[in-house]
């Protein structure tokens, strides 16, 4: 589902140059959910961004689903993160003048759903995620471990073909976090394939694969 | 708990661009309606106030001018005026003139004048030999009182004392620049009457003809035709001057309403009145520097509005300028998880052209609600005129479009700006 070769990424700040991925061959099958752990700077994040299309690599390439990345433009890597991808980030990433319920339909209506249609599939959503009582919420109204929930019920209200997670955990308390890696648990059973940056190693564990990243590149690979 | 992931494929609007206006009304009307009261209040107050430089300046500009040609159309040459050639002292064959026009049915009232230069002389009998005698020069005018008040209402303009009855005999009314108390100035090229009031007894001198008459009104005018003369009965003015065929210098043609002065001016020229006698509109008989102020203000006008705009548009600039770089992390997420740069920039759009219209119908309310009304009741008194607001609907609605269309673009740049970074730096704030 997705592949990458000798994925290299390389910044550049004035005439400083700092590798930051070096060389990383990745597989990721349809339905895998997978851990990626390193220490801070290994590399994790900026390793999620370049198969999330989130940014481009240096060099290297990324396969998805068929599909060589390196020759898509920004619009057609942008309709792809619309429609095959969600996303999960660290500090939630909901917009704050928008409800849950708006937040979590916005991408369906940018798919061209109606509003009602968005809203009927959003409201539903968050009703299985126990945030019925949440919709007319605005995010600062929500509790982090809630601002989560909303944003992992955006990221898959699409049902995308891969979900990205950028350290979901770290910023919730134990028992948030817990409930958090249930939904993902939830997720992964009904074959949601899921890959995830996380520093905290039991909720590592309850993935089928820890990928170890240091200094850039694989360093070893766990099944779980 | 969620849904298992499947291949499905959404239902697509084929058409991007409206699909792209929608989420970004979508996301613009939830900025709005989310967005801090204050800040809100203030854009739209800097709105309000750049429509109102945009419409106001020029307007009061104009306006003074405008109030002078109002007054002089009401005061004095009413719709149209036919006044004797340049090189003649009188309107030839007048009486079939007035005959002619009193047959218009266009035409509500007319008021023939004679006019003569003449000399005022005041304070006579108090003068020593030696003293400098109290002159004033004027244009001496004999009018029928009842049909010049029917055209130019002048009678209400009488400050002191009462305007001319069809009876009076040796009486006059004085315009006040004729009079020290109204116009203290010295000058060697403008003298004035001194210690003259109601019932003072003056000289007039026309030609070679000198007649006591006594002050019987004061009328005030801005208008320099009205303020400079002496207004006597016709028939004694007649009799003064030695006209006895009735030829008069002037007549001042008041229209019914809606009647056009173009219409009745062709009119008169086709009947062969332009033979013997001006036939001009009241547009016409605007002095020609006037018609050069109108010009010279119209520009000064257009420049205040044009720098209001520019200062509105950058004003706008900034407030989205800074409003979309505090929000480029969010701009990032929004592009992050797909949502169309188009579709944000639209939401961008949408908000300035909110504030634009927002604004500017608050603005057209202040104007056409209290400005106008306020200065038609209260006029701006300048020495040559009583300035109104000039606010006509086409040009203040051209104005609207203008400050719509440059806070649309305002709104739009600083919006492309930001969007087209990396998405991946907004979301992270790296630079």
């Amino acid at each position: 589902m997705i592949e990458t070769k000798q994925l290299v990424k390389t910044f550049k700040n004035g005439d400083i140059f700092t590798s930051v991925l070096k060389g990383i061959d990745f597989k990721a099958e349809e339905g895998e959910w997978i851990a990626i752990m390193g220490r801070s700077g290994a590399g994790k994040s900026t390793f999620l961004y370049q198969i999330s299309l989130l940014d481009d690599p240096t060099s290297g390439e990324v396969d998805i689903d068929g599909h060589d990345t390196h020759t898509m433009s920004a619009r057609e890597k942008m309709n792809f993160r619309l429609s095959k991808f969600g996303f999960v980030f660290q500090d939630y990433a909901l917009l704050p003048e928008l409800t849950a319920l708006e937040n979590v339909a916005l991408p369906l209506l940018m798919q061209g759903l109606s509003k009602s249609a968005a809203y009927a599939k959003s409201t539903e959503a968050l009703k299985r995620a126990e945030l019925g009582h949440r919709v007319n919420n605005l995010p600062s109204q929500l509790s982090g471990g809630e601002q989560q929930r909303v944003s992992i019920v955006r990221a898959v209200a699409h049902e995308p073909k891969i979900l990205f997670a950028d350290e979901p955990t770290a910023n919730l308390d134990n028992e948030s976090s817990k409930r958090i890696m249930e939904i993902f648990k939830e997720l992964h059973k009904r074959g949601q394939t899921i890959i995830m940056v996380t520093h905290e190693e039991p909720y590592a564990k309850m993935t089928q694969r820890i990928v170890h990243l240091d200094d850039g590149r694989i360093v070893s690979e766990t099944k779980n | 708990m969620f849904r298992a992931a499947r291949k499905r494929q959404p239902k697509l609007h084929n058409r991007m661009i409206p699909l792209n206006i929608r989420i970004g009304f979508f996301l613009a009307l939830r900025a709005l309606r989310r967005a801090s009261l204050w800040t809100t209040s203030l854009i739209i107050f800097v709105m309000i106030l750049t429509f109102l430089n945009l419409v106001v300046v020029s307007g009061i500009l104009v306006g003074l001018l405008q109030g002078a040609i109002d007054q002089t159309r009401t005061k004095f040459t009413s719709d149209v005026i036919v006044s004797a050639l340049n090189d003649k002292k009188y309107i030839e064959n007048s009486p079939n003139l007035i005959g002619l026009i009193e047959t218009m049915p266009q035409v509500e009232a007319i008021t023939p004048r004679y006019r003569e230069g003449g000399i005022l002389e005041a304070n006579y009998k108090t003068r020593k030999e030696t003293d400098k005698a109290n002159t004033a020069t004027a244009q001496l005018v004999g009018i029928d009182p009842f049909k010049e008040n029917m055209v130019t209402g002048i009678a209400s303009d009488i400050v002191e004392g009462a305007f001319l009855a069809p009876g009076d005999y040796d009486q006059v009314v004085l315009g006040h620049y004729l009079l020290k108390q109204y116009i203290p100035i010295e000058s060697p090229a403008f003298s004035t009457l001194e210690n003259v009031g109601i019932g003072t007894k003056i000289r007039m001198k026309v030609g070679d003809v000198v007649r006591e008459v006594t002050v019987k009104g004061i009328v005030k005018s801005k208008v320099d035709e009205i303020a400079l003369r002496v207004f006597m009965v016709d028939s004694q003015f007649r009799s003064i001057i030695g006209r006895n065929d009735g030829n008069v210098t002037e007549i001042s043609i008041k229209l019914k309403d809606g009647a056009s002065p173009v219409a009745v001016r062709e009119a008169l020229v086709r009947s062969g009145v332009d033979r013997y006698a001006k036939v001009q509109t009241y547009e016409d008989a605007q002095p020609q520097f006037l018609k050069d102020i109108i010009a010279t203000f119209n520009m000064l006008g257009n420049v205040f509005s044009s720098l209001g705009l520019i200062v509105a548009t950058i004003t706008i600039f900034i407030v989205i300028f800074i409003n979309a770089l505090t929000r480029r992390k969010f701009i990032g997420i929004l592009k992050g998880i797909g949502i169309d740069g188009r579709a944000i920039e639209f939401s961008y759009v949408f908000q300035s052209v909110f504030y634009a219209i927002i604004g500017s119908t608050v603005g057209l309310a202040i104007v056409y609600g209290s400005l106008v009304p306020f200065f038609a009741a209260h006029p701006i008194d300048f020495p040559f005129s009583d300035g109104i607001l000039v606010a006509p609907a086409n040009q203040t609605f051209f104005r609207v479009g203008l400050l719509v269309i440059s806070t649309l673009i305002a709104g739009y740049i600083p919006a492309w700006m930001i969007i087209r970074k990396n998405t991946l730096d907004s979301i992270l704030g790296r630079n």
